[in-house]
C-alpha cells in the first residue's frame, strides 16, 4: 500500500508538468493582447508597452515560463489584470462555492439514483425496473443547461417557487442558502444520478447471482443483511469509478450550471475571465482544477484498495489507470 | 493434405464469422431500445439531408415585425424567435451542424487518438510512457473546460467547433485503443504470427487493428452523443457556431432570454438535443450488448 | 424407529421460463433419521441439487416453483414457514456447504467476519464471544493458527482450507443436518479424501446426519449409510449403501457403477459410459424415464412409468423388471465400451 501511495503520488509530476505545459501554451495563444485588452482602446502604445512590461510579457517565453512554474511551486499564480488582486485568493474565495454545488449534486446523485438502482435490480423485470431504467436512460443524455433553464422555467418562472441565480450566504440562515442551492444542484445532478443508478443495478444485478449471495441466505441472513452487506459491498467498485469519474465531470458540468445559475463559484470565474481576456485568472483558475481532477482520481484509486482487498495496487497491471 | 486442411479451415473459419455476424444483427434488431434508437439516428439523418425540403422557411430570414410569435401563428408552426425567424426551419438546419459537428469531431477525436493509442500500445517502453503521461495531462482537465479554453484560442466558427471537440477527444480514444492493442496483443495468435516472421505493419493491419475496431465503434458512438452536447454547451456559452447559423446550443441560449414571452424556443430546442442524445445513447447500449456484453467502455 | 428428523414427502419443483416448463424434481420422496448420512447420486440435471436447495427454499424463485410435496422438520412443513421462521432454520438447524468454496466465500470479507455474521444472526452473544466460537470453530475443521486466519480473506487460503472454512460457517450454529452440494467436486483429488474425512469425524462429533449430493459414488461409500439415485428428477433406486454395493438393482444404477473407477478394475480395461443422455424434462415424459438408455426395456417400459418399490426391506427399485417375483439378470458390462476418461 505505501509502495503503491508513493509511486502513484510520483506519477502525478509528470502529469502536473504535462497540464502546466498544456495550460501555459494554451493561455499564451489567447487573441489580442492582453495588456491592449486590459487597459482598453484609449491607451496610449507607451502605456500598453509599459504594462506589458509590468507583466513581464515582453521576457522571451522560456523565461516566463520557468518564472511560471517557479511561481507555481509557491502556490502563487500571479495577479489578475481584472480584480486587481492575487488569483489564489480569488481561486479560495470561488472554489469552495463550486465544492458546494458538486458536493451537494453529488449527495444528491447518490441518496437518489444508488437506491434507485438496487432497487430495480431487487425487482428486475417489473414495473419499477422499467421505470428506473428509462429515467437513467433519459438522465445520462439530459443537457444539463437545458435541464437547468427548464427548471428555471417552472420552479422560479411559472410557479415562482425558487430563485433563478445567486448564491445565498449560509449567514442569512439555513433556508435561504439551500434556496439557492437546490435548482443548480439538481441540474448538475441529474447526470451522474442516472449514471449510478444504471451502474449500481448491472452491478447488483451480476453480484445477486454470484454463489456466495446463496451461500449468505444459507447462513440464515436477513435480505437486508445479504443485499446491503454482502451484495453491495461488491458492486460498489464499478459504481467507485463512475463516482470519480463523475466527480471530475462535475466540475466540468459546474461551469455550465454556474454560468445559467450565476453561481459564484469556479466555473463562472472561468467563463468571466474568458470574456475579459483575464489570462493569468484562466491559467490559473484551469490548472488549479486539473490539480484537483488529478487529486480526486488519485483518492479514487486507493479507494478501491479499501473497497476491494482483492486488487493489488503494486501489481503495474492491477490498480491505477 | 495440408491444403485441404486449410481449405476446411477457412470455410470454418466464414462460417463461425457469418454466424457471429448474423447473431450480432438479430441481437442488435431485438433490442427494442436499440432499434428505437437507429430510428431517431435515422429521423436525424434524413431531416439533417433534407433540411431544405423540410424546413418550411428560410432558417435565418428575419422579420421583425413577426418576433417572438407563439406557435401555430401566421403559419410559423413553432412559432418564431426575437428576430422573427422560424423556430421550426431553424431546428430542421439544426439537425445538420449537430450531425456535422459530431461525426467530424468524432472521427477528428478517433483519427489522432487512435493513432497515439496505437503506437503508444505497439512500441511499448518509452514512447508508451512519454505518450500515456501527455494523455493523461490532457486528460486532467474537465472535458468540458478543455474545449471552451480551446474555442477562446481558435475563435467561434464550425470548423474551430470541430477542432476544439476533436481535440478534447484524443486522449480518450487514445487510452481506449491502446488498451485494446495491449490486449490483442498478448493473444497468442499474434505471438504465432509473429513467430512466423510477419512484418510489423502486417501484424498491425491484418490482426490488431480489425480485432480492436468493435469496442472502438461502440466508443465511438457514444462519443458522438457526447460530442453533440459539447457543441450545444458550447453555442450555449456563445462559443460555439458563429451567428446566425442556426445550432440547437445557441436557440437555447436565445430562448433562455424570452422564457416568460416564448418558452417554446429554449423548449423545442433542448428537447431536440435530448432526443438526438438520447438515441444515439440507444443504440450505442444497443450495439455494445450484441458485440460483447461483457465489454466496458 | 422414531420419528425421523427430515422428511421429504411427494416433492415437485418446476422452472418456468417464457412459456416453457421443467420439471426438475418429480415426487421425490425419502427420509432422513437423526445422525444418517443420507447419499445422493447422480448426473448433473436429475434434479439432486435442486432436491437439496429446496429443502431450504432457497432456488430462486422466480423461475423455480416448488409445484408440489412438503418438507418436515421436526414435524413442521418447512414449505409453509414464513420468510422470517425459515431464516432461523438456515445456517442454525441446517446448514449448506456447496460445490466451489472458491466462489461461495464472499471475497471483500474476512473468514472471520463471515463467520461472527452467522453465529450473531442465531445467537445472541457479544462479538468477542462470537469471535472466540469462530477461533475454536477454525481450529475444530483443522485450520492452523487459527486466531491469526480469522482476519484474513478468503484469497488468502487455498481451495482445501476455504472448503474447511465453509465447513466451519456451516457448523457455527451446531446444526441438526448438514447439506453437502457437491463439496469435494472443485478441490484437488488429494485433498478431497481428507474433506470427506473431516466430515465424517465431524458428524461423529456433533451428532449430526448428512445428505451428500454427489455425482461421484466414490465419494459415498466411505461416509453414507443410505443412497439415494436419482435420474431424471426421480428417485430411481434407494438402498443401504452395502446393499446398493452388494446387489444393485436399477439399470441406471448398473450403468452409473460400471463408469465408476474400482480399485480393482484393470487399468487397460476402458471404463464403460451410459449411452445416450436424459431425457428432456420440459415434456411430459411417458413411461420410464429412462426407457431410452436402457439395454433391458421392452414394451411396457414405453407405456407405463414404473414405481419405486421394495423388493427387500429398506431396498426400493423403480423398475418393472425388479419386482420380488421377477427379477432381471445383469448382463456383464451390459454397456458398450465407452472412452476412457
Amino acid at each position: 500500500m505505501k509502495k503503491f501511495l508513493i509511486k502513484r503520488i510520483f506519477q502525478l509530476i509528470p502529469t502536473l508538468f504535462i497540464v502546466a505545459v498544456i495550460v501555459f501554451f494554451i493561455t499564451r495563444m489567447l487573441p489580442g493582447d492582453p495588456a491592449a485588452v486590459m487597459l482598453g482602446p484609449q491607451a496610449s502604445a507607451e502605456d500598453v508597452a509599459a504594462y506589458s512590461e509590468r507583466l513581464g510579457l515582453n521576457d522571451p517565453l522560456h523565461q516566463q515560463f520557468f518564472d511560471y512554474l517557479v511561481n507555481l511551486t509557491r502556490f502563487d499564480f500571479g495577479n489578475s489584470l481584472n480584480y486587481n488582486q492575487p488569483v489564489a485568493d480569488l481561486i479560495m474565495e470561488r472554489f469552495p462555492n463550486t465544492i458546494i454545488l458538486a458536493v451537494s449534486a453529488l449527495i444528491l446523485a447518490i441518496l437518489i439514483g444508488v437506491p434507485a438502482g438496487i432497487l430495480a435490480a431487487k425487482k428486475q423485470n417489473t414495473f419499477i425496473d422499467y421505470i428506473v431504467t428509462t429515467l437513467s436512460l433519459v438522465g445520462v443524455s439530459m443537457p444539463i443547461f437545458w435541464l437547468g433553464v427548464m427548471l428555471v422555467l417552472l420552479f422560479s418562472v411559472n410557479l415562482g417557487w425558487l430563485p433563478s441565480t445567486g448564491m445565498g450566504s449560509i449567514n442569512e440562515g439555513l433556508w435561504p442558502f439551500l434556496r439557492h442551492l437546490i435548482l443548480p444542484s439538481l441540474a448538475l445532478a441529474t447526470i451522474p444520478m442516472a449514471e449510478f443508478a444504471r451502474v449500481i443495478r448491472s452491478s447488483m444485478l451480476e453480484t445477486l447471482s454470484n454463489d456466495y449471495i446463496k451461500a449468505a441466505r444459507s447462513k440464515g441472513l436477513k435480505e437486508t443483511i445479504v443485499i446491503y452487506k454482502h451484495a453491495l459491498k461488491n458492486a460498489l467498485t464499478p459504481l467507485l469509478t463512475v463516482m470519480g469519474l463523475q466527480f471530475s465531470k462535475l466540475l466540468g458540468g459546474a461551469v455550465l450550471t454556474e454560468t445559467i445559475f450565476s453561481w459564484p463559484g469556479m466555473g463562472l470565474l472561468i467563463v468571466n475571465a474568458i470574456d475579459r481576456r483575464d489570462f493569468v485568472v484562466v491559467q490559473g483558475s484551469v490548472i488549479f482544477v486539473a490539480i484537483i481532477y488529478v487529486v480526486i482520481n488519485l483518492i479514487v484509486d486507493i479507494l478501491y484498495k479499501v473497497v476491494n482487498p482483492k486488487i493489488n495496487l503494486d501489481d503495474p497491471h492491477g490498480g491505477g489507470n | 493434405m495440408e491444403t485441404i486442411n486449410e481449405i476446411e479451415q477457412s470455410k470454418e473459419l466464414q462460417y463461425i464469422q457469418a454466424k457471429r455476424e448474423q447473431s450480432f444483427l438479430r441481437k442488435l434488431l431485438r433490442n427494442r431500445f436499440a432499434a428505437l434508437g437507429l430510428v431517431i439516428i435515422f429521423i436525424l439523418i434524413i431531416t439533417a439531408i433534407f433540411a431544405p425540403w423540410i424546413a418550411t422557411h428560410s432558417p435565418n430570414a428575419m422579420d421583425v415585425s413577426k418576433s417572438l410569435l407563439s406557435p401555430g401563428q401566421q403559419g410559423h408552426l413553432l412559432g418564431t424567435d426575437s428576430y422573427g425567424r422560424d423556430t421550426f426551419s431553424r431546428i430542421v438546419y439544426g439537425s445538420r451542424i449537430s450531425l456535422i459537428v459530431g461525426v467530424s469531431a468524432v472521427l477528428f477525436g478517433a483519427i489522432f487518438g487512435s493513432l497515439l493509442g496505437l503506437i503508444s500500445g505497439y512500441v511499448g517502453g518509452r514512447t508508451d510512457s512519454i505518450i500515456m503521461r501527455m494523455v493523461d495531462g490532457m486528460m486532467a482537465f474537465p472535458f468540458i473546460l478543455l474545449a471552451i479554453v480551446l474555442m477562446t484560442v481558435l475563435g467561434q466558427g464550425l470548423v474551430n467547433v470541430v477542432i476544439a471537440i476533436g481535440v478534447s477527444n484524443i486522449p480518450g480514444f487514445a487510452r481506449v485503443f491502446r488498451g485494446q492493442v495491449l490486449s490483442v496483443k498478448e493473444a497468442e495468435y499474434i505471438e504465432v504470427t509473429r513467430s512466423l516472421g510477419a512484418k510489423h505493419g502486417r501484424i498491425l493491419f491484418k490482426h490488431i487493428v480489425p480485432n480492436s475496431i468493435a469496442p472502438l465503434i461502440v466508443y465511438a458512438t457514444m462519443s458522438i452523443a457526447g460530442a453533440i452536447i459539447s457543441e450545444a454547451s458550447l453555442s450555449f456559452l456563445g462559443l460555439g457556431i458563429e451567428p446566425p447559423t442556426a445550432s440547437w446550443g445557441s436557440m437555447l441560449q436565445e430562448g433562455k432570454d424570452f422564457l416568460v414571452l416564448s418558452p417554446q424556443l429554449a423548449t423545442i430546442s433542448g428537447l431536440a438535443i435530448l432526443f438526438t442524445v438520447l438515441g444515439i445513447n440507444l443504440f450505442g447500449d444497443g450495439l455494445r450488448d450484441a458485440l460483447d456484453p461483457k465489454m466496458k467502455v | 424407529m422414531s420419528e425421523p428428523l427430515l422428511k421429504i414427502d411427494n416433492l415437485h419443483v418446476e422452472f418456468k421460463t417464457g412459456s416453457i416448463i421443467t420439471r426438475a424434481v418429480n415426487g421425490v420422496t425419502f427420509e432422513l433419521n437423526k445422525q444418517e448420512n443420507i447419499g445422493i447420486v447422480g448426473e448433473s440435471g436429475s434434479g439432486k441439487s435442486v432436491t437439496a436447495t429446496s429443502i431450504l427454499q432457497l432456488i430462486p424463485s422466480p423461475p423455480a416453483k416448488i409445484a408440489n410435496g412438503a418438507i418436515y422438520f421436526k414435524g413442521k412443513n418447512l414449505l409453509e414457514l414464513s420468510t422470517k421462521e425459515i431464516r432461523k432454520i438456515r445456517g442454525n438447524e441446517i446448514s449448506m456447504i456447496f460445490q466451489d468454496p472458491s466462489t461461495s466465500l464472499n471475497p471483500v470479507f474476512t473468514v472471520g467476519n463471515q463467520l461472527i455474521e452467522t453465529i450473531r444472526a442465531h445467537k445472541k452473544v457479544s462479538k468477542k464471544h462470537a469471535k472466540q466460537k469462530a477461533i475454536s470453530l477454525l481450529d475444530l475443521v483443522g485450520i492452523p493458527a487459527p486466531d491469526k486466519r480469522i482476519d484474513m480473506y478468503p484469497h488468502e487460503f487455498s481451495g482445501g482450507m476455504r472448503q474447511r472454512v465453509m465447513i466451519a460457517i456451516a457448523l457455527a450454529c451446531d446444526p441438526k443436518v448438514l447439506i453437502a452440494d457437491e463439496p469435494t467436486t472443485a478441490l484437488d483429488v488429494t485433498v478431497q479424501a481428507q474433506i470427506l474425512n473431516l466430515m465424517k469425524e465431524l458428524q461423529e462429533k456433533l451428532a449430526m446426519s448428512i445428505i451428500m449430493i454427489t455425482h461421484d459414488l466414490g465419494v459415498v461409500w466411505e461416509t453414507c449409510d443410505k443412497l439415494l439415485v436419482m435420474y431424471a428428477g426421480r428417485v430411481v433406486e434407494s438402498a443401504s449403501v452395502k446393499d446398493l454395493y452388494q446387489q444393485p438393482l436399477h439399470p441406471y444404477t448398473w450403468g452409473l457403477l460400471d463408469s465408476q473407477i474400482s480399485e480393482e478394475q484393470n487399468s487397460s480395461e476402458p471404463l464403460a459410459s451410459i449411452p445416450g443422455s436424459p431425457p428432456d424434462l420440459s415434456y411430459e415424459i411417458k413411461g420410464c424415464p429412462f426407457v431410452e438408455r436402457c439395454p433391458y426395456a421392452q414394451e411396457i417400459c414405453y407405456q407405463k412409468t414404473p414405481q419405486l418399490n421394495e423388493t427387500t426391506p429398506g431396498h426400493a427399485v423403480a423398475c418393472h423388471f425388479q419386482t420380488s417375483e421377477h427379477q432381471l439378470e445383469r448382463k456383464e458390462r451390459g454397456y458398450s465400451d465407452g472412452d476412457t476418461t
